[in-house]
């Protein structure tokens, strides 16, 4: 501590002398920071999984009267560090035409802010229990709903052995289009 | 360190008093080394004798309140931290262990929990003091946006804080959340992705969010209150005119009003806290863990609908603000979600400009008044839709409601039943909106109920002696029949069988609707009684419903059984009980000679034995269904997989699906897993504490 001595006077090299401790202050603190930003934007570079075809059931358990009926869908899954045996990671509403042998396949989760759709108890539309977006029995919109789109529709195929996959992907919720996420 | 010259004068005085120091006790020696070194004792006056204009009034305290409500937060909250594990398999579990196993773990996170909602309150009382008072004029703008600033932060901490426990509350309104801050343009799907740590939520998702709840954000708000409390201290308490009084000190006045204010918020809290168990114990129940402070629902399962999802209570404004905008598509969530809070936010900040202006202050004023009881509005509507079932006369409805019945809902018929009678129909049709209303608040109000029993078993659960396993609480959820059991039902079997305690007031409809037996005690004495009772074989309850109505047991039942002299009650009984300890359901009290001669008799070949096979009594599969072990787990199991295998129903079975049986590479309807919680369930053999 200087008590006595008065403030010296600043000299010519000051503004060098300025830079130089900002740039090395700066460079010093800003080390951590871009370190833990390079990190915790880790998440930005993770995709969700290629979406691929999960088998969800069997034909004989769709049954042909057009009503809609949910499944759950199985499948490993990773998160972070943490590796799961096949257990149920979302579900699906699937639904069959009188005789027909094709499945259309909803996916169960709201387009408008990502709840679980469930079907009325009266069967007679899909409704959301967070904001009641209603939809059709096809999954289309009851206006006036705050839905945005209607239910996302899934790739369903039937394989020779009877076997019914869906295309498991997921979607943004709260916009018109309907895009991967 | 440069010192003001009165200070250097202290500074001297102080050094040259050695001879005064002397006469103090040790302890006043110590205080006088303290103040040389660190001048303590200015500090301490600087922090204390603050002036209050016309001397202390409640109408101080609020502030202090908010203070202190943050410093309670952030002392329970450490201690929380002590104990909570952030993981999707460890979150629920370790709030768990706090809630229900530590010592006064109740307690801590009780205040923590409750405080929080007490800090939302005491924001709004502070906000709309400052707005009133007009203390956001000059010179205390910057603190006034700071103020927003600390408030934004505060609701920030409260929406992160609602995940962490990882129940499905917290779950579900998460995803809400966090899909909407998806909308926002451009960077929207980026924020999202970075604040759930990935595309899917999970272990990153908590510790993110538990890093800004406990890291992040408090840490921004301790900096930011720092300076918010500085300047305030700079530009002095904004005194409420005209002063009266004169003026005082903030120490000891003030704290004493401030100090009395802070009890009180804490009475509360704690009032809220205890208030669950002091009222079961006024009721004469049993006080248990779930009636002592915070809720912990079912842990998040992403595969299981939540139906009751709402946020917390000072968030459902604006979960019903989304509602506003239905029908206007994804502008109307951009807008309800996005724009019109920001647009709000916007004008609070602009509040101290805009209060330079002639009218500014009322309108100020008007506006955070409107904006409030906007949010109180649709609080109140939010709470109503949902709670509409409980307090709506239902009586007026009856007839709309037998119409709706009986038309289906349908219009045209409704049209039809009314006769064409326009004004009727306009009155029913707005009693079926009503109805509509009922029926998605009794939806609710449900699954609130169901949540409310789903936790309590996780709970319970969660206490066996075992303890949890090491992949978490989900999977002993998912592995409990008595949890999995009636969804399981619900889903696969009740389309056609029923489930229902035949005494209760509702069962003569619901057997009415089924279209297979009702599986209620299934493998119990009481189903085997009905099942050999004439009035009853060729009920709703069995065989009545079923291509077997007009078959060979049914006969049987009708016809030999009811030949007393071939089947004495005595006998039937005998058969029953032998039948039920087939099961493993025998009544301990029953005596073995009449299990012995029950057994005797179903394995018989002139009588029950000349169809059915029961252990090894020659009976050839096939013509009825095999006894051995009926009702057993085995048994149960392995009828649902294939009720078509000749162990069963062979090519009589009726339309029951094959559960557990699939083509090669194709999923079975029920896993392995899945068929046995059936089984257990129909069997009630789950674990009880």
């Amino acid at each position: 501590m200087s008590r006595q001595s008065p403030d010296p006077a600043p000299g010519r090299r000051s503004f060098l002398t300025e830079a130089l401790a900002i740039a090395c202050g700066g460079l010093a603190t800003l080390t951590p920071v871009a370190a833990g930003v390079w990190a915790f934007l880790d998440p930005l570079r993770r995709k969700g999984g290629a979406a691929s075809f999960l088998p969800v059931t069997e034909l004989a358990a769709v049954p042909d009267d057009g009503v809609p009926r949910q499944f759950a869908v199985i499948a490993e899954r990773a998160d972070a560090w943490t590796g799961f045996a096949a257990e149920p990671i979302g579900a699906v509403y699937l639904r069959r035409g009188k005789g027909s042998d094709t499945v259309e396949a909803l996916s169960a989760t709201c387009p408008h802010a990502g709840c679980f759709v469930e079907m009325e108890p009266t069967g007679r539309c899909f409704r959301c229990p967070c904001h009641n977006s209603t939809f059709t029995l096809e999954g289309g919109i009851v206006a006036p709903s705050p839905s945005p789109r209607p239910m996302d529709g899934l790739e369903c195929r039937v394989a020779k052995n009877g076997s019914v996959e869906v295309k498991w992907e997921r979607f943004r919720a709260g916009v018109a289009e309907k895009i991967v996420q | 360190m440069r010192h003001a010259p009165e200070e250097k004068m202290e500074i001297m005085k102080s050094s040259s008093a050695a001879g005064a120091s002397s006469r103090k006790g040790p302890l006043g020696r110590l205080a006088d080394f303290l103040d040389d070194r660190t001048g303590y004792r200015a500090v301490m006056h600087e922090a204390l004798y603050e002036r209050v204009p016309g001397g202390a009034r409640w109408r101080y305290v609020w502030g202090s309140t908010l203070v202190f409500a943050f410093m309670t937060q952030l002392i329970t909250g450490l201690f929380l931290w002590a104990s909570y594990s952030a993981s999707a398999q460890t979150a629920w579990e370790s709030v768990y262990y706090i809630q229900h196993e530590m010592a006064g773990g109740w307690l801590l996170r009780g205040i923590h929990h409750f405080m929080a909602q007490a800090m939302v309150v005491l924001l709004a009382l502070h906000l709309l003091q400052v707005v009133i008072d007009g203390a956001y004029r000059a010179p205390r703008e910057v603190n006034f946006w700071l103020g927003l600033v600390l408030m934004m932060l505060v609701l920030g901490m409260a929406l992160t804080g609602y995940l962490l426990p990882w129940d499905q509350k917290g779950y579900w309104a998460t995803i809400v959340a966090t899909n909407l801050a998806g909308i926002v343009p451009v960077f929207g799907p980026s924020i999202q992705q970075l604040v759930i740590g990935g595309t899917e939520y999970g272990h990153h998702t908590l510790t993110r969010f538990f890093a800004l709840h406990a890291g992040f954000l408090p840490g921004a708000l301790i900096l930011m209150l720092v300076v918010h409390l500085s300047l305030f201290r700079k530009h002095g308490l904004h005194a409420k005119q005209p002063i009266t009084k004169p003026d005082a000190m903030f120490w000891p006045d003030q704290v004493l009003k401030d100090a009395v204010a802070m009890l009180a918020v804490m009475a509360v809290v704690l009032g809220v806290i205890l208030v669950p168990a002091l009222k079961a114990m006024l009721a004469g129940e049993p006080v248990h863990a779930g009636h002592l402070g915070a809720e912990l629902g079912a842990p998040a399962d992403p595969s299981l609908p939540y139906a009751a999802a709402r946020p917390e209570w000072y968030f459902l404004f604006l979960f019903q603000f989304l509602k506003v905008f239905e029908g206007w598509g994804a502008t109307g969530e951009f807008l309800g979600a996005i724009v019109v809070p920001g647009l709000i936010m916007g004008v609070m900040f602009l509040m101290p400009i805009l209060g330079n202006w002639k009218l500014g202050h009322r309108f100020n004023v008007a506006f955070t008044l409107g904006v409030i009881a906007g949010a109180g509005l649709l609080t109140a509507l939010a709470l109503n839709e949902d709670y509409y079932a409980l307090w709506v006369d239902k009586a007026p409805l009856a007839e709309a409601q037998k119409l709706y019945d009986e038309t289906g809902g349908d219009e045209a018929k409704l049209t039809a039943a009314l006769g064409g009678d326009k004004a009727k129909l306009a009155a029913v049709e707005k009693q079926w909106e009503t109805l509509e209303k009922i029926r998605r608040s009794q939806a609710f109000l449900d699954a609130a109920k169901q949540a409310k029993l789903d936790a309590a078993r996780a709970i319970e659960l969660a206490g066996r002696p075992e303890k949890i396993p090491p992949a978490g609480m989900l999977e002993l959820v998912r592995a409990d029949a008595k949890l999995q059991g009636p969804r399981l039902f619900a889903q696969h079997c009740a389309s056609c069988h029923a489930h229902v305690d035949p005494q209760a007031p509702a069962a003569a409809a619901i057997l009415a609707t089924s279209s297979a037996a009702n599986l209620f005690e299934f493998g119990r004495a009481s189903w085997m009684r009905g099942l050999l009772d004439p009035a009853q074989v060729a009920g709703p309850a069995y065989f009545g419903n079923t291509a077997h109505k007009d078959g060979d047991m049914v006969s049987f039942v009708q016809g030999d059984l009811t030949d007393a002299d071939q089947w004495k009650k005595d006998d039937i009984e005998a058969v029953i009980v032998a039948m039920a300890a087939e099961a493993g359901h025998a009544d301990p009290g029953v005596q073995p000679a009449m299990l012995e001669k029950g057994r005797a008799l179903v394995t018989d070949g002139e009588r029950c034995g000349g169809c059915h096979k029961l252990g090894d009594n020659g009976t050839a599969l096939g013509s009825a269904p095999d006894l051995t072990g009926w009702g057993s787990r085995e048994w149960l199991v392995g009828i649902i997989t294939d009720p078509t295998h000749e162990r069963f129903y062979g090519d009589s079975n009726d339309r029951m699906p094959s559960f557990g049986k699939a083509a090669e590479g194709a999923a079975p309807m029920l896993s392995p897993q899945q068929i046995g919680l059936l089984a257990d369930w129909l069997r009630e053999d789950w674990y009880r504490p």
